[in-house]
């Protein structure tokens, strides 16, 4: 806390002001530019957590994959898991033009106190939860994304353009398989309305506290890292998802659910921030084994880290001769 | 003929099958990033490989069955794969050591199912050989950096091929379905792949610094449907969805 209020202080007015209007102009800010202490550190924490969370959700959708159900789902469901792990990485790489390294973000987060989104601290406890992953979870992550791919730092803006192409594609499938077994069998389409009944509060509190609860919006708002508050994207998200639940003949578990005539808004009923509260304070359904999954594959494979970075170390001077 | 032919495609299938299951265990639990990503693309090559023979052997087979119906409706005792290949995925060092074990067998084999006289099959092996390639490359270069990386990653790489060798002896036992379709010039004959694949793994393991065993051959049947008690365990959870809405489309 003491750094942090230091770090605020010292920085140059001129500079400053010289950087405001750089945001203010809607330029971008690349890796060598000045940046403020506190910009630096709140765009290093948001794009981590981001990484943290492709990261951690590959368990809960990698949890289906050797029960898919035909081999063209066991294959979709692979690759989409996989590109969450590329998308960790390709993130993990954008941060560290920030001058953190990835072994110190993933020490955060495995050891210390880093966050990564709450959604994946929910159980999938049916096939159907594969489809409605994607068609929620990747669905509010595009309406976030499509957001941040005008953030004022220029590596994170590029990441989320071409991680918001196949988050799209994710969201197609997932909605594709929804809708496929929402047209079977009486206890497929159960499956999938079950599922639904489940995701969708948790789906809605992606979009974090109401902006008036949010504690790390203003500066980010005011830098354009974020461009739009949470409650937007939130109503946005309403509006697109009503119509497609309709579409496929599911309901949404809410009967507060309407439609205002003047705004064309569907308005939802109360969220249970309390639930949200709970799970971001490490009290959800998985938190606990979420991260020992994680701490599991890091601690398991350091071995093989290790090994690789002897042999490199081996081979390097070796290399430099027969050439 | 057919029979022969249709026994054969669904050993190319389940091989890959199985193979590509084990590795997709590793999906999100990999020692590095990049290698999950890896590991990842090498399940979703060999399952994408074992839907085509799949595919190509139920039509072969003529009675409508395809490769979901072959992949999800069949008991343990009616695969055909190797029995290596349903062993649990183990540490990081079995994983790649049965990888490349079974890669360069697999080098030899789509060499000459690349000459089949079946076009279909023809053109599957030519995919496959090409993400062949690509597989043996990369579990070699992991053999050679743990057989030659640290001295826990040796002793490991060591033990991995330890454990692993005595099932390679079920890569080169031929029997009648392999005569018939090697004499119509349909598929490879596997007796025969092992000169070639013995000189190109003791290379690979020779640079690792590791040593080939020399222990004796286990008693195996996966051609025949004789499996080790792992298979029916991995196909319980694999069926499990499919098998529990009989008639639905996914």
């Amino acid at each position: 806390m003491a750094s942090e209020t230091r770090a605020e202080t010292v920085e140059d007015p001129i500079q400053m002001a010289l950087f405001d209007a750089r945001i203010d102009r809607g330029e971008s800010i690349e890796p060598k530019d000045w940046m403020p202490a506190k910009y630096r550190k709140q765009l290093t924490r948001m794009m981590s957590q981001h990484a943290h969370s492709e990261v951690v959700g590959m368990l809960p959708e990698g949890n289906w994959i050797s029960r898919a159900p035909s081999l063209r789902r066991k294959m979709s469901l692979i690759a989409k898991v996989q590109d969450e792990g590329g998308h960790g990485l390709y993130i993990y790489c954008g941060t560290e033009t920030l001058g953190v390294d990835r072994a110190e973000l993933m020490d955060q987060y495995l050891y210390g106190t880093a966050k990564y989104s709450s959604i994946f601290n929910y159980p999938t406890l049916s096939w159907a939860d594969m489809g409605v992953i994607g068609w929620l979870v990747d669905g509010a992550a595009i309406v976030n994304q499509t957001m941040l791919a005008h953030a004022s730092y220029g590596p994170y803006a590029r990441a989320m353009v071409r991680i918001c192409k196949e988050e799209n594609f994710h969201k197609r499938q997932g909605y594709e398989l929804c809708a496929t077994l929402a047209k079977g069998t009486p206890a497929q389409k159960a499956m999938v309305q079950e599922s639904l009944n489940r995701w969708w509060w948790p789906s809605l509190m992606m979009f974090g506290p109401p902006d008036k609860a949010s504690p790390n919006s203003g500066d980010l708002l005011r830098w354009k890292v974020k461009q739009k508050g949470n409650d937007e994207l939130r109503q946005r998200f309403v509006n697109l998802t009503v119509p497609q639940a309709e579409a496929i003949g599911l309901t949404l578990p809410d009967p507060d659910l309407k439609k205002n005539s003047e705004t064309g808004d569907w308005e939802i009923g109360k969220i249970d921030w309390d639930e949200f509260n709970a799970v971001l304070a490490g009290n959800g359904p998985c938190n606990r084994e979420r991260i020992e999954a994680r701490r599991k594959a890091h601690e398991e494979g350091a071995w093989v880290r290790d090994a690789a970075a002897a042999f490199a170390a081996k081979r390097a001077p070796a290399a430099g001769h027969a050439a | 003929m057919s029979q022969a032919l249709f026994e054969y495609l669904l050993r190319l299938g389940d091989d890959r099958l199985v193979l590509g299951h084990r590795n997709a265990e590793w999906c999100g639990h990999g020692p590095i990033l990049e290698e999950d990503i890896a590991i990842s693309n090498l399940a979703l090559d060999l399952t994408g490989e074992a839907q085509l023979f799949l595919e190509l052997a139920g039509k072969v087979e003529g009675l409508g069955r395809d490769a979901d119906q072959l992949a999800y409706w069949r008991d343990e005792t009616q695969f055909r794969n190797l029995q290596l290949l349903e062993l649990p995925k183990g540490d990081f060092a079995f994983t790649m050591v049965r990888q490349f074990l079974f890669s360069a067998w697999s080098h030899f084999l789509l060499e000459g199912l690349i000459q089949s006289k079946q076009e279909d099959l023809k053109g599957i092996a030519a995919k496959a050989q090409k993400e062949n390639r690509y597989h043996l490359r990369h579990a070699s270069e992991w053999v050679v950096r743990l057989g030659d990386g640290t001295e826990e990653s040796h002793r490991r790489a060591q033990a991995a091929l330890d454990q692993a060798w005595p099932w390679t002896g079920e890569f080169f036992l031929a029997d009648d379905v392999d005569r018939v379709v090697a004499a119509e010039g349909l598929g490879v004959d596997p007796s025969g792949l092992r000169p070639p694949w013995e000189a190109l793994v003791t290379d690979v393991i020779r640079r690792a610094t590791l040593t080939v065993p020399s222990p004796p051959m286990r008693m195996v049947g996966g051609r025949k449907g004789r499996h080790t008690e792992y298979l029916g365990h991995m196909l319980a959870e694999m069926q499990v969805v499919a098998r529990s809405h009989p008639g639905a489309k996914w």
